[in-house]
Order: structure tokens, then sequence, then C-alpha cells
């Protein structure tokens, strides 16, 4: 079953992932465009843009302890969902910079100088930024054994990225709180000694 | 299927309201929810949002956490009959109906601005009448210092009482003299139009110089008191929300600043405002607060 999926993967080009993974965005600009966004459109694109990044920042999570558990082999997708991840936290940070908070670039920089929930934000968008300019085979060829250590920021960028929607709310809200605790799950299986226990 | 207010009342005729009020269309098309309020000198002059924009951004956590939840959610709420404690430090305390306290002869159409302790605004026409005539009918005693209030528990209507976000019920409270200023209302309408669900029906205080959670919606208690009551947002987070929370562009919310705001309405780039002191009623009320520190008092 998994050896089949997996042959059917291999087969399946990269960029079908990138155009599914554009899907949501298409849908936020037609919702946009056709004013389905409701009273407050500026909150409504800021969100969605944030919330699907951080859904394929799961996804780009989730390839190696799917490899491990069920041999499901989506490694050929990891690089793609990583930079669609990006592009979505990209997008959102324009959103907030341009239509929130209207260039008003004095009270932006005071604003993430001092609040928490902005500095997660910014830092976890800092390091994938890092990483999306060194996904590419040069720099792996180039950095050797530091690529490595330098994309082990996925993980502390996914945590700070989680802490930025929990702490923006007024309330522990269900659907952040569920993002976080998958995101520590998926940290967890990237502990090998509990993969082993799992697979045994 | 549920319908909305929107529903209810075609788009032309609550934009322009000020034509849908002077035509006296409202008794005609919605009869059993047309209201009517007399003008009043402390109404801003600046462009109410539309109905459309007042019933579909609320925060209503009875009904959800989302800002089209209370839209979705409120029809389970039953508003009538209906009536409202008063107890505590009263000469006449007792159960009033909505009808006693607020008679609709009474109303007054109140203009106010809106500002959330989110950083967002709004402009709303309501219709109420100040509470300090309420109060007095039930007679405040001499030692009452503060005014305690109340929201309906009740999961079965409030389903987003189930979850336990919040210390139910809803509780807000206001100092004798700010309970008693005359921008400080009970309100049963807006637009023209009896309170819909979503916004606090059947009967909402509107206290606009304090972030919108100081206006408790759906009230069912009011307690005249000799101490500070708690207040649900103070309880839940009081490094976060004080007692008074005035709107003060100077004093930020930890997590956010609150200089500016965005105006409801105001499309894709519409950028921001300054906040003003007080919401912009300094002159009314900034002599209620002489002496203090309002970075310690927030």
């Amino acid at each position: 079953m998994v050896q089949h999926l997996n042959g059917w993967l291999r087969r399946l080009p990269v960029w079908t992932v990138w155009l599914l993974g554009l899907i949501p965005l298409a849908l936020l600009v037609w919702d946009t465009l056709q004013g389905n966004l409701g009273v407050d459109p500026v909150r409504d694109i800021e969100h969605r843009l944030g919330r699907t990044a951080i859904y394929f920042l799961l996804a780009t999570l989730a390839v190696t302890p799917l490899l491990r558990l069920t041999r499901l082999n989506m490694m050929r997708f990891r690089q793609a969902l990583g930079l669609i991840c990006f592009t979505y936290a990209l997008c959102h940070l324009a959103a907030w910079v341009v239509f929130d908070m209207a260039f008003l670039w004095a009270q932006m920089l005071k604003d993430v100088a001092k609040r928490p929930y902005l500095i997660f934000g910014m830092l976890a968008f800092v390091m994938l930024l890092a990483l999306a300019v060194t996904s590419n085979r040069a720099s792996i060829r180039r950095m050797g054994a530091r690529w490595r250590q330098l994309h082990r920021l996925i993980y502390p960028a996914a945590i700070l990225g989680a802490l930025h929607w929990l702490w923006a709310l007024k309330v522990w809200e269900s659907r952040p709180v569920v993002v976080f605790c998958g995101i520590l799950l998926l940290l967890l299986l990237r502990l090998r000694l509990i993969t082993a226990a799992v697979r045994r | 299927m549920k319908l909305t207010w929107s529903d209810v009342t075609p788009e032309a005729a609550y934009l322009s309201r000020r034509a849908f009020i002077a035509a006296g269309i409202a008794a005609v098309a919605t009869p059993a929810l047309g209201l009517g309020g007399k003008p009043s000198a402390f109404s801003t002059d600046e462009k109410p949002n539309s109905l459309q924009e007042i019933t579909n951004y609320n925060n209503f956590y009875e009904f959800g956490t989302g800002k089209t939840d209370p839209a979705q959610n409120s029809g389970s709420l039953k508003t009538s009959p209906w009536s409202v404690q008063i107890d505590g430090l009263v000469d006449r305390p007792g159960s009033y109906g909505v009808e006693d306290l607020v008679p609709e002869a009474a109303l007054e159409e109140r203009i106010y601005r809106l500002r959330c302790v989110e950083a967002w605004s709004m402009v709303i026409p309501w219709l109420g009448v100040p509470l300090s005539g309420v109060l007095d009918k039930a007679g405040v005693q001499s030692g009452a210092k503060f005014v305690a209030f109340e929201t309906l528990h009740d999961p079965e209507q409030m389903p987003g009482q189930r979850s336990r976000i919040i210390d139910w019920p809803y509780r807000e409270g206001l100092r004798l003299d700010e309970a008693m200023h005359p921008l400080t209302i009970l309100a049963t309408g807006l637009y023209g139009r009896v309170l819909p669900n979503q916004n606090g029906a059947p009967i909402r205080l509107v206290v606009p110089w304090k972030y919108g959670f100081k206006s408790i919606k759906s009230i069912v208690r009011i307690t005249l008191t000799d101490k500070q009551p708690p207040t649900s947002w103070q309880m839940l987070q009081p490094s976060e929300y004080g007692f008074y929370a005035n709107v003060n562009p100077q004093v930020d919310h930890p997590r956010w600043s609150q200089a500016t705001e965005r105006r409801i309405g105001s499309g894709l780039f519409g950028g921001r405002q300054d906040t003003l002191m007080f919401n912009g009623y300094g002159e009314q009320v900034a002599g209620l607060y002489t002496g203090m520190d309002l970075a310690k008092n927030y």
C-alpha cells in the first residue's frame, strides 16, 4: 500500500504541490475582489494568510516523521512545502504593513520592539527567510554540514509562530491551541528515541 | 436557514439612515422593530457605520469568539419577557421590566463613537436613555459608590457559555459618578429599531469614553454597592484590563499599542486614525478623573 503510494508520489511533479498550495491564496484574492470577506476585510486577509502559513509549516514538519513512521516518502515535496509556507508568511507580513498598519513605520518599529507576540512573529519570519534563501541546491553544496544546522531553525520558527498566534488573542481559542499541540507532537516525533519506540 | 437583520431590511434602506428616519419608513417597513428617538446634543456628526457592519462585527463571547459568531448564534436568545433585577443599596429593589426602565417615549438617539480595546472603532446610532434616570427610579442610597452589572447566564440560550473562557456570568462595573454621567446610557435599540440580539438585546450599557468591553450586554442585574465590584476582563487578566478601562492613547495594552485605531468600514486602504483621549469625550468626562494617575488606574 505505502509502496504503491510512494510509486505514485514519485511520478507526481513538484509543481502540482505549488499549484495546490496556492489555492488558498487564489481563494483569498477571489473573496477580496468579490467582497466576500465581511465587515473587516483587513483582519480577514491578515489572519487567513497567517493561518495558512502555519498550516504549511506543520505540513513541512510532518514530512520526516511521516517517512520514519509510515515509510511514506514526501521528501521530494518538502522544499516546496517550506517555500509555500514562507510565501504565506511574507504575504501575512505585507498585509500587516500595508493594510493594517498603513505604513506607520514609527508605530510598527515601536510595537515590534515592545510586544512579545510581534517579536515572536518577526523572529519566526526572519528564521523562515533565512531558510527560504538557502533552500536551493547551490546553498546546500556550499554550506555543507552548516546547512543542516541552519535548517534546524524550522523548529524554533514553528514554536514562535504558534506562540505569535496564541499571544495575539485575548482568550485561549481552540484552533491555535490545537496547532501548537500539533507542533509540539511533531517535534517530539523528531526525537529518534520516540520514533524508534513507536515503530517497535 | 438563519435570518439576520440584514435580511429583514433592504440594504438601500439602512444605507441612508437619515432619509430612512425622516421619511418615517421605519414604522411602515418593520412595524414590530421600529423605534424612534429624540436627537441629542451628545451625538457626533461623524458618519455612522452601516447596520450591516454594526450587526456583523461583534465581540459577544456568550455566542462565540469569532466576530460573526454573535450574528450567527444569537438567534437562540429569548429577549421577551425580560426583567432586570435591581438590588443592593437602593430604596426600591426589585425586578423591573425593560419597558419600565427604558420607556419607548423617553428614547433618545445617541450617535456615539465606539472604541474597542482591540484597536478598532465604529460609529453607532444608539437608542436609549441616561442610566442616571433609571438609577433614580430605583432610588440610590447615600452609601452607594459603585454600580455592578451582570449579563444573563444561560448556556442553553448562550452557547458560548459552554466553554469556560470567561468566569460566567459576564460582569462589569462603574463608579457611581461614571454611572450618573449624562453620556452613560442604557440602550434598547440602534438605527431606529429594536436592539438586535448580537448587539446585546434587549438592554445594554453604553459608556462611550471607555473601551467597548465595559458596555455590558443583555443585562439581567444591576447592583448598587459600596465596594468596587469585580469585572470580567479584570478577573481574567488584571495586568491587561483595569476597572476603569478609559480609552487612552498614551496607555498601551501590554500586548499592543492603543495610540491608533482602524475605523471599521474604511476599506482595504483606509489606514489608521489617531485614538483620542477618552475616545474624544474628554471635554465632558476628564473632570471625573482629576488627580488620578490614569497609567496606574488603567
